[in-house]
């Protein structure tokens, strides 16, 4: 099957790949871009696992073709922390136990920042919501969503000291 | 952020308190590798046909057109694998016969299921392998499929296998694979100086562990005849065992590399691609890579065994119970092996009950052939028993728990299947329940209502091995071959710290291959931290004990003159010279070389473990929809090394259980074809349908292990469907003896129930 050469923005990063039109996102990251990180679970869509964040939007890399993201912005799990900085995100996955098997967890933190990223402020059931699209088999949910509340407190935290350091200078 | 603090109740230092998991930053960033994560160069794609009829004799299989297809290197069937051995093999928590499991590797004469492997394909592409499938022929002959255990128990029952025979049948042929019977006292007499007598029956479905991970294999042979299996799997060591079986090449020729794991819950404890990933490499001398699709894990892996269940219990006015008999029949699948023999010995476990008898019947039915989930065999019988026991100390006008704690077992008290108990904790967890703000709480509204239920599970012990090294600052390493499915790095970490006066952070735990350590069984049978965390125990008093001896000739000083307090080693009676483990570490090459403290365990000891549960729920009338409003249990660790990784066993195996309760379940047609086999109609539990699932840890030290670990991974799924069944009870007055308890399933009840025409609901 004839390839076609794809241009696309992947976590910050311009990137051009060869696929062919069957080949969907998830494969292509997975397979043709050694991005392993984002997992695949179910391949229809159900599980989450494959989450990514296309320009913007949650959507399961399984269930976009990877020709369709040319020029698109892609953000990954691969892409969250900055160098050995972990986001807040990460942090309270780790000090919540939020993972067990860690298979889900690429595709939660995904969800989570798609969240947070939108409202910074979000209810225990705006939370439960927004990770209705990703299954996690090994904690019931509880941590990980404790995760995502404690995740948020620390980004309000963070951005009103910012805010009134700024305030601060501007007095 | 670690919180090293002095617990000053359990009087450690650094078990009980809750560090960061050491592969926990490879988890959140991606780096993790799993099986499906794997790739090496040259390597090709393989994939399976599967019978898409669940009963069918195979009379022709042509594949000469598949091989023709460019890109085709190898197709294998049936005939490529020997005959395995008709016998019994234990192996883990179950038992393998290795004809039964070459057979479901790949069919031979027969296809046993809908999904079942009949051949096998290895080219240069993934889409090329699936091309290649549609171009093998099959010839079948259908036979009627035998779905239930009612239909394959029946007299003129279609056979699946003519060589299947039982002890008590003689030398006819049956889908009965086996009948245990457990009996104490006599059941006749119990039940006469009953007061009360509840007899009932149950139905519960063929579900599935549901884990997020599909199964994997990437398997590499050598001219040299060596072979490397890199898979995710529970066991590697039984990966090796059952592969080698199955091949019939040497164990010794296979190692086995465990992948980072995403799930198991016991149902990768077997094998199904990692033999064929390896024949058809054999076959190639290629790398073969091999990663199944939901519908291949849900049709053809191995979910646990849909069951007929049928109790009777009796009790005196005082609610003491007099007398139990329970009748179980499994779903075996499509091979023998049910774990109907470890429902037998779990359904009564919590309770001293003078006369009772247990049947359990291993039936064979064309369904994927069942594997382990979670405290195999215990959930359904504990659906029927703990409902059981909730209707009768209704009648008596008991509290449920009050219940539970007047006929509870306890020290001294026999097992239905063994001998006494020694120390347990069920009773605690009832009293811990009792004590919950939860079990306190008032719970009002309209169609709501809270119920309880019980658990038991053995546990494993096993053997596992382990290797501590002393690094060069002091810090060290712990080797084992546990793969971490939930967090059994960080406790065995932990408890290599606690014994080395190391920060847990200093300790860094690997999960090796099975040519780099010793022996090591399945991470199941919640085994990982009770027998591997008792080899890190004995290895880390191992190199304890020769940096003594290190210490003592640098003071020429006699080995047991040396003691080891708060993190420095000091001479008696020479207390100014402590020296702590990082300067002791850096003189270890002139005393004698490096420090590696080994154990091998086959670990005796093991510690039951019990759990309780409570669960309030409200009733939706008009759909039948059950919503989890509050949940609570309390469950006996033993000792908790890692509280944070405790209560999240607690709370998925719990989460687990409502799903079983609630919606999960293999629907099938009349043909024997599976309607569901994806994650939108095989319907887990999402975040937005559980609330948040309070713990209590409860701590009745296991006197079998040196720091009172039981094991904590299995039980709590065992008492939730009983609990919502009784909550159900509670809040619309119907008791539910069919599992899912799914919305139509509840309506046609309330309907029935309430005297409406049930047609008017869903069928």
């Amino acid at each position: 099957m004839t390839k076609e050469l794809i241009e696309a923005t992947i976590n910050g990063e311009p990137v051009e790949f060869l696929c062919e039109p069957r080949q969907s996102l998830l494969e292509v990251l997975r397979d043709v871009l050694n991005l392993t990180g984002t997992k695949e679970g179910c391949l229809t869509g159900d599980c989450g696992a494959c989450s990514v964040i296309l320009d913007g939007r949650v959507v399961c890399s399984c269930l976009v073709l990877g020709v369709e993201v040319a020029g698109g912005a892609i953000e990954t799990v691969e892409g969250l922390a900055e160098g050995t900085h972990l986001t807040e995100l990460q942090q309270t996955f780790l000090e919540d136990a939020a993972l067990q098997c860690g298979i889900c967890t690429p595709g939660f933190l995904i969800a989570a920042k798609a969240l947070l990223d939108s409202n910074p402020d979000p209810s225990e059931t705006e939370v439960r919501y927004a990770l209705a699209g990703n299954l996690c088999r090994c904690t019931g949910y509880d941590k990980i969503v404790r995760a995502v509340m404690d995740a948020a407190a620390l980004m309000r935290q963070r951005q009103s000291s910012s805010s009134s350091a700024k305030q601060g200078r501007e007095a | 952020m670690a919180t090293n603090t002095i617990d000053s109740s359990s009087g450690y230092r650094v078990i009980g308190t809750r560090p960061i998991r050491p592969d926990g930053v490879d988890k959140v960033t991606g780096r993790a590798k799993y099986g499906a994560d794997y790739a090496l160069p040259g390597m090709l794609h393989g994939k399976v046909l599967r019978s898409p009829h669940a009963h069918a004799r195979i009379k022709a299989i042509r594949f000469e057109r598949a091989l023709k297809l460019p890109g085709v290197k190898a197709v294998v069937t049936g005939k490529d694998l020997p005959e395995g051995e008709n016998k019994s093999v234990p192996l883990g928590e179950m038992s393998v016969n290795p004809r039964y499991l070459g057979h479901n590797i790949l069919a031979r004469d027969k296809a046993l299921y809908q999904g079942h492997a009949v051949a096998a394909v290895a080219a240069v592409g993934l889409h090329i392998a699936e091309q290649a499938l549609e171009l093998i022929e099959i010839e079948y002959e259908l036979l009627p499929p035998v779905m239930t255990v009612d239909e394959a128990m029946a007299n003129s029952a279609p056979i699946l296998d003519p060589e299947l025979r039982n002890e008590e049948q003689g030398d006819e042929p049956t889908n009965i694979a086996k009948h245990t019977q457990l009996k104490r006292g006599e059941t006749e007499a119990g039940f006469k100086s009953a007061q009360t007598v509840v007899e009932r029956e149950f139905r519960t479905a063929m579900v599935h562990q549901g884990y997020i991970e599909p199964h994997n294999a990437l398997a590499t042979y050598g001219s040299d005849g060596r072979a490397t299996i890199y898979c995710s799997t529970q066991g590697p060591f039984e990966v090796r065992g059952m592969s080698a079986a199955v091949l019939g090449v040497p164990v010794g020729s296979i190692k086995v590399v465990p992948a980072e794991i995403g799930g198991g819950f016991g149902g990768k404890t077997t094998v199904y691609l990692e033999p064929l990933a390896l024949l058809l490499a054999m076959k190639t001398g290629r790398p073969v890579k091999m990663v199944m699709t939901r519908a291949e894990v849900l049709r053809a892996s191995g979910p646990t065994s849909g069951s007929h269940i049928k109790v009777k219990m009796g009790c005196a006015r005082d609610g003491k119970i007099t007398a139990a008999c329970v009748w179980l029949a499994y779903e075996a699948g499509a091979f023998p092996g049910s774990p109907v023999a470890a429902a037998a010995m779990t359904v009564l476990a919590p309770y001293a009950i003078p006369n009772v008898l247990i049947d359990a019947y291993d039936v064979v039915v064309n369904r994927p052939k069942t594997a382990a989930y979670r405290a195999p065999g215990a959930t359904n019988a504990a659906f029927a028993a703990e409902t059981v026991i909730d209707e009768l100390a209704e009648r008596c006008g008991i509290d449920p728990l009050e219940m539970r704690i007047l006929n509870g077992a306890r020290e001294g008290t026999p097992h239905p299947a063994g001998p006494p108990y020694r120390r347990i904790g069920f009773i605690e967890t009832c009293e811990a329940i009792k004590n919950s703000p939860h079990y306190r709480s008032e719970l009002n509204g309209a169609n709501r209502g809270r119920g309880v239920a019980s658990g038991f599970w053995f546990n494993a012990g096993m053997q596992s091995a382990a290797m501590v090294n002393i690094h060069a600052d002091g810090t060290a390493s712990v080797v084992t071959g546990s793969p971490d499915i939930g967090g059994s790095r960080a406790s065995c970490a932990m408890i290599a710290a606690e014994v080395l006066g190391l920060e847990a952070e200093e300790v860094r735990p690997v999960v090796t291959d099975t040519d780099a350590i010793g022996h090591t069984d399945v991470t199941g049978g919640s085994r990982v931290t009770f027998a591997t965390g008792m080899a890190v125990f004995q290895a880390a008093e191992d190199a304890m004990r020769q940096l003594k001896e290190r210490a003592a000739k640098l003071w020429e000083c006699k080995p047991e003159e040396v003691e080891f307090r708060a993190g420095k080693f000091f001479a008696k009676g020479n207390p100014d010279a402590p020296i702590t483990i990082k300067e002791l570490a850096k003189r270890l090459p002139r005393t004698g070389g490096p420090v590696s403290g080994r154990a091998t365990v086959n670990a005796r000891g093991v510690g039951p473990a019990f759990a309780t549960t409570c669960i309030d729920v409200e009733v939706d009338l008009d759909t039948g929809k059950v919503e989890i409003l509050r949940c609570t249990v309390a469950q006996d660790a033993g000792r908790a090394i890692h509280p944070a990784y405790v209560e999240g066993q607690m709370q998925g195996g719990t989460a687990q259980g409502i799903g079983w309760a609630l919606n999960e379940e293999y629907v099938y047609d009349a043909q024997g074809r599976m309607l569901n086999a994806g994650l939108l109609d095989y319907r887990m539990p999402t975040c937005p349908d559980l609330p948040m699932i309070e713990t209590i840890i409860v701590e009745v030290p296991n006197p079998g292990h040196p720091l009172g670990v039981r094991g904590v991974g299995e039980v709590s799924i065992v008492p939730p469907p009983a609990a919502v069944a009784n909550a159900i009870y509670r809040a619309v007055g119907v008791r539910l003896t069919e599992l899912p308890m799914s919305p139509p399933r509840v309506l046609k009840a309330i309907l029935t129930h309430s005297g409406q025409p049930s047609a008017t609901a869903w069928s």
